[in-house]
């Protein structure tokens, strides 16, 4: 009984679970936006939920025998289990409103979606079959940031995926990029903020340095908003915010809009 | 900090050494020759003690050694006329990153670097080396004036990281390295990364990136600050010396990893107990690696330079 209904984290109001499943994941009093997970987002965004997975031949491994108060290989494990993924994105062909793209969709479950050799792989790959067939890109970002269990690995990965996107240019095919709460550090400072069209969902954190981090730096609080999506939109860091109702719409939109193909 | 000394410890009876030398090189004795040599002896055998059992941490105590050189000593010491260009364009000058021309060799090149002080008025003007996103930025600027003449890139690595601030998020701090990234990976001339001291993060990467990554014996290069990630995965400061363990920062480690290209050796006791060697073994690797990539056609180095960080990372495939 009690798990039919939830607290909005956000407004405190209790609210039934299906409505909230039923609006996207949107709460229905206050337009908060609850984080999705990868395999939600491509049902949402794709045509009439299609998706084919593709690169999931490649995992994990632990390649420095990283060791906090967990081993790294078992973070690995705990995470594909509670996430059933082999790591923190996945790359599906699909098509939007016809137009036949590649979507990485980041997955916040596993290990904060952070970026290691994994992810900045299939983020290559993605970028390279869209080249090699002249597809659009849409990444949709939500990350913690590069994954330290991997060290300078995962810190090449910024280089990695931006060589990749940066392709994307000169053959002039399209890169949307769509930044999610949270979507921070290595990420935001890599292929996440190198669309040709940068949009955020409503109230999500964006940033490089973390609030915490830069608050014990300069020992002030930080100011309301800071870091927000509207906070970025301002400074003029994205082309807009969109709610996630209104996002397939938008996608198919600025693809048809790069693309050159008016109804 | 505790352990950040250990180091200062290790090194105390090598200090020693260093001042007498010092001390009969302005002097008028006889036999300055002699007495220095032996001294030098003195240093060797010290070292050779101390360096085997170096651990991560004092590697990264060693690389933000307060002594040690600086972009500014070693663009003086390779370079001749070289002329600092100010300025992004857009906002402002930052002066943690310092940008410019120098005659290297024979032809002109880029000199860009993280630039830190060395008395505590100039450590906050140079805000310790950390950039804004305006410093990235004429980074960038410059790089591609390097390219419109056709002059290699020369890049100098030595910060904690890109400044955490607020203004610095406000005019897009992760913008601008990714920005830079995107740019280097497209960069026509050649571009050669020297890690002189710290290689934090993706404050480092910016202009950490291209052709050709050397680092010296003694610096490091990581995902994260050891502090950071103490705080973050052991959620205990105490913690710092495994985290740098764990992190794999050494400069043999990412040779072992394929991230770089060379280690540069550094003097016995450390970059900073003798800079002018240390400035010998940079300038003879810059220049070996230079030539081996003046020889190759832009397309060349621009195929090569994506597959470097193409190949780099670790996974199974089934
Ligand atoms: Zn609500």
């Amino acid at each position: 009984m009690a798990n039919l209904w939830t607290r909005c984290n956000n407004c405190r109001h209790i609210i039934y679970k299906q409505d909230i499943l039923e609006n996207l994941s949107v709460c229905p009093a206050c337009n908060f936006h609850f984080r999705l997970s990868a395999l939600d987002r491509l049902r949402m965004l794709l045509d009439e939920g299609q998706y084919n997975l593709i690169d999931q031949n490649i995992f994990p491994v632990d390649p420095l025998g990283f060791e906090d108060s967990v081993k790294y290989s078992k973070r690995l494990e705990e995470s594909k289990n509670r996430t059933s993924l082999a790591d923190a994105v996945l790359n599906a062909e699909g098509t939007l409103g016809g137009i036949p793209v590649i979507i990485s969709a980041m997955e916040f479950g596993f290990m904060g979606g952070s970026m290691g050799s994994i992810v900045g792989e299939k983020i290559t790959r993605a970028a390279e079959k869209v080249l090699r067939e002249r597809l659009s890109l849409i990444i949709v970002s939500c990350s913690g940031g590069a994954r330290m269990q991997e060290g300078a690995l995962s810190l090449m990965q910024l280089m990695k995926t931006s060589s990749a996107v940066a392709k994307l240019n000169e053959a002039g095919l399209p890169f949307i990029s769509v930044l999610t709460d949270p979507t921070t550090g290595g990420v935001t400072a890599s292929f996440a903020m190198l669309g040709d069209i940068n949009i955020a969902e409503p109230n999500a954190l964006i940033g490089f340095a973390g609030p915490r981090v830069i608050e014990q730096t300069i020992k002030e609080k930080l100011p309301k908003g800071f870091q927000s999506s509207e906070f970025l939109l301002r400074h003029g860091m994205l082309d807009d915010i969109v709610e996630r109702k209104n996002l397939r719409p938008y996608l198919i939109r600025a693809l048809r809009l790069l693309l050159n193909r008016p109804q | 900090m505790k352990e950040e000394k250990d180091f200062y410890k290790l090194e105390k009876k090598i200090v020693l050494f260093k001042e007498e030398i010092e001390k009969i090189q302005s002097s008028e004795e006889k036999d300055k020759k002699t007495k220095i040599t032996r001294l030098q002896r003195e240093i060797e055998r010290e070292w050779a003690e101390i360096s085997p059992s170096l651990t991560p941490l004092n590697i990264v105590q060693m690389a933000r050694h307060p002594q040690r050189p600086y972009t500014l000593d070693y663009i003086d010491y390779l370079s001749e006329d070289f002329m600092e260009l100010h300025g992004d364009r857009r906002a402002a000058d930052d002066p943690a990153i310092v940008a410019g021309f120098g005659f290297y060799r024979g032809r002109t090149a880029a000199f860009i670097g993280h630039q830190k002080g060395r008395t505590t008025r100039k450590r906050i003007e140079r805000n310790f080396g950390q950039a804004n996103p305006e410093g990235y930025r004429k980074a960038l600027r410059v790089m591609k004036l390097a390219e419109k003449f056709h002059f290699p890139v020369i890049t100098l690595i030595d910060t904690p990281g890109a400044y955490p601030g607020i203004q610095a998020e406000e005019r897009g701090q992760a913008e601008a390295i990714a920005c830079n990234l995107k740019e280097i990976s497209q960069l026509k001339v050649p571009v050669v990364n020297v890690v002189i001291g710290e290689g934090g993060s993706g404050g480092a990467l910016a202009i950490g990136v291209g052709d050709a990554i050397l680092m010296l014996e003694y610096s490091f290069y990581s995902v994260i600050s050891p502090e950071g990630c103490a705080a973050i995965l052991w959620k205990d400061q105490r913690a710092v010396a495994k985290a740098a363990e764990n992190l794999k920062i050494r400069a043999q480690d990412l040779m072992d990893l394929g991230i770089i290209d060379k280690i540069i050796p550094e003097p016995p006791g450390g970059a900073h107990i003798d800079s002018q060697q240390t400035f010998k073994n940079v300038d003879k690797e810059l220049n070996l690696t230079l030539k081996r990539l003046e020889r190759k056609t832009p397309e060349e180095r621009l195929e090569e330079r994506y597959r470097r960080f193409r190949e780099i990372g670790v996974f199974i495939e089934k």
